[in-house]
């Protein structure tokens, strides 16, 4: 029989140690919350989770082709400033419907503009998104100073309460997009998306259309940030410029508790997705244990840091017993 | 023909002076008085010291290459401001310690970033940015609300006052200048220097010509700390007071000074004085656009705007095809 070699199951299934956290979140967090499973617990987490997963998933398709964008904060805040004062509290259903047309619009235009410095101008991902980021969080803010506009309250219901089946709506949207994820990755697409984060310049070299996937992944990106926007608006029911900022950096650390490596072309979406949900449960365990709450960001933090540390740790206890 | 070419730190500095040439058009602005406008320019230069003191330690990390970036940097200007703040606290026979105690302070956090990136293999960005959280948990519990101190008498004199009743230049210029020169000193005539740049365009060779790649890194991280920590005590003689986000709006501005100053991202080619280039344009044009009261929104797009443009005049990366 094979050894069992962490480092060759994490290379075959790299949502391996991401699901490890998560059954070990979902575990400790039952313990403190015993009505975890219940169906409204359940929904009234997913829920609050849905954002984020969503935006990491795009996340992880630009960190997957060799990338990264730290502009889809930017992008949330400004989807949800438009649908928050183009809409309004006693806008009809259609109009709303509408403007989440213009929203996934303005979030694929929003991405292009990023794969068109990256991938045309050959820009450096995190500095031009970095730049990216201030242009959209300023167009946030210029469309709404201040906090307030809103969504009718049947759109915010419709996110927030439907359970079709007895299941929250948020599992359908994971489901959707992990069987889009699935098809993209079988296609020639997907290999070339690998191919590209692996090395772009054998790539290059091997025919692969590189820019043009490059460019592609900030599009799909941005798009999955209009998504995450909607989400978190229909959710919160009102609009905040500053809603999407601190979203960037925990998309990033979700892709990376998802075993997705940030030098691309090693990963998957499932990982980072479940990432992100184990980020959600995180902040569940910690406002339920009870911890001062001086003490709450330092805890957060640390326990990053040790599932960030513990592959790491893992490799090198390994080496020095070989 | 020869072709013409600037270099990235001359283009910063030239743009910094023309843009404040222009200011003086402003209607609220030095119009055409010499001395309120020489006095502008040096309470600019000013506030520019902090955040060119910031970015050293970020040039560094930088130029490692490897995806080399220090997110920590803001959180840990923050904690060494309190630290000292505290420690001091009006005494001027301590400030000495609490100079050393600072540069302690960020040296090891430093290191602990370089420990987990070298050994443990997480991403710099991730593990800074893990660090940052840690970093501002364990402010946040310092803190802890209030936190009472006092800036010694003397750290004012030295940093944010003038130098003489004749001289009206402050000492935090001084100070910078000498620190320039510095740093120039230990990027261009040290072995570290040459080893550094060496780590930075290839690791692998770096290797194989003999340089201890591991004990660089780690070098590397302790020194960025160090050099935040410095930022921090600087900071808190200049501001009298601490915050709880003091150092955080320092951290994304002080990976822009170094890239507008034509450090490449990827490593391996820098230097100092393109970041005290880009910290003075940077300083400026926040203060320009402070003058003509423009709101936050614009202020925000027009620096992300110009950002973008100052890289993809020089930022722009080898092509695929050579």
């Amino acid at each position: 029989m094979k050894r069992f070699s962490w480092n060759g199951l994490t290379a075959r299934y790299p949502a391996l140690f991401a699901l490890t956290l998560l059954v070990l979140a979902l575990g400790i967090n039952f313990l403190l919350q015993p009505n975890l499973f219940a169906r409204d617990t359940l929904n009234s987490n997913m829920r609050v989770f849905l954002p984020l997963v969503i935006l990491a998933a795009g996340q992880a398709v630009v960190i997957l082709g060799g990338g990264i964008d730290i502009s889809v904060g930017g992008i949330v805040s400004i989807v949800n400033t438009i649908l928050a004062t183009r809409v309004g509290l006693e806008g009809s259903p259609a109009a709303m419907w509408q403007y989440v047309g213009i929203s996934l619009l303005v979030g694929i235009l929003a991405g292009a503009l990023n794969g068109f410095f990256v991938a045309y101008l050959r820009l450096q991902p995190i500095i031009t998104t970095y730049a990216t980021s201030f242009l959209y969080a300023g167009l946030a803010l210029f469309i709404l100073p201040n906090p307030g506009g809103g969504i009718p309250t049947t759109a915010s219901e419709l996110y927030r309460s439907s359970v079709p089946l007895g299941l929250p709506l948020a599992f359908y949207v994971i489901a959707i997009i992990l069987f889009v994820w699935g098809y993209i990755r079988s296609t020639r697409y997907g290999n070339f998306l690998f191919s590209v984060g692996g090395k772009a310049q054998a790539a290059y070299e091997t025919a692969v259309p590189v820019t043009t996937i490059q460019f592609s992944t900030y599009v799909i990106s941005g798009l999955m940030a209009a998504f995450s926007g909607i989400a978190i608006t229909m959710l919160s029911g009102s609009g905040n410029a500053e809603i999407g900022s601190a979203m960037t950096l925990n998309s990033i650390t979700a892709v990376v508790i998802g075993g997705t490596a940030l030098s691309g072309g090693i990963g998957g979406v499932a990982g980072p997705m479940l990432g992100a949900i184990t980020l959600g449960f995180l902040q569940n365990i910690i406002s339920f244990a009870d911890i001062d709450t001086w003490w709450e960001t330092l805890a957060k933090a640390s326990i990053i840091v040790a599932a960030l540390a513990t592959p790491g740790l893992i490799n090198l206890i390994r080496r020095r017993r070989a | 023909m020869k072709r013409f070419t600037i270099s990235p730190p001359m283009a910063a500095l030239l743009l910094a002076i023309v843009l404040f040439l222009l200011s003086g058009l402003l209607p609220n602005s030095y119009g055409s008085d010499v001395n309120i406008a020489i006095a502008q320019a040096t309470n600019i230069l000013r506030l520019a010291v902090f955040l060119g003191v910031i970015a050293a330690g970020q040039t560094l990390v930088v130029i490692s290459g490897f995806e080399g970036i220090d997110l920590s940097a803001g959180s840990v200007v923050t904690l060494t401001a309190i630290v000292t703040y505290v420690y001091v606290n009006g005494a001027d026979e301590k400030v000495f310690v609490a100079l050393l105690l600072s540069l302690a302070v960020g040296a090891l956090i430093g290191f602990m970033n370089g420990i987990g990136i070298t050994f443990l293999k997480i991403s710099p960005f991730v593990m800074t940015l893990g660090m940052s959280g840690v970093v501002t948990g364990i402010v946040i519990i310092l803190n802890h609300g209030n936190v009472s101190g006092k800036v010694a008498p003397i750290m004012t004199r030295v940093i944010a006052r003038p130098i003489s009743a004749d001289i009206p230049i402050p000492g935090a210029i001084v100070i910078w200048i000498i620190f320039g020169i510095l740093m120039w000193l230990l990027l261009e005539r040290t072995s570290y220097g040459k080893y550094l740049f060496a780590i930075g365009v290839n690791r692998v060779t770096a290797k194989l010509s003999g340089v201890n790649v591991t004990g660089m890194n780690l070098l590397t991280y302790a020194l960025a700390g160090a050099l935040a920590g410095f930022g921090g005590f600087l900071l808190v003689g200049n501001t009298g007071v601490v915050l709880i986000s003091l150092g955080q709006p320092y951290l994304f501005p002080s990976i822009a000074a170094v890239a507008v100053g034509g450090t490449l991202l990827s490593g391996g080619k820098g230097s100092y004085w393109g970041s005290m280039a880009g910290a003075i344009l940077l300083t400026l044009m926040t203060s320009l656009l402070t003058t003509m009261q423009m709101p936050e929104a614009v202020r925000r797009m027009v620096l992300g705007a110009t950002l973008l443009l100052l890289i993809s005049i020089y930022g722009r990366q080898r092509a695929l095809r050579q």
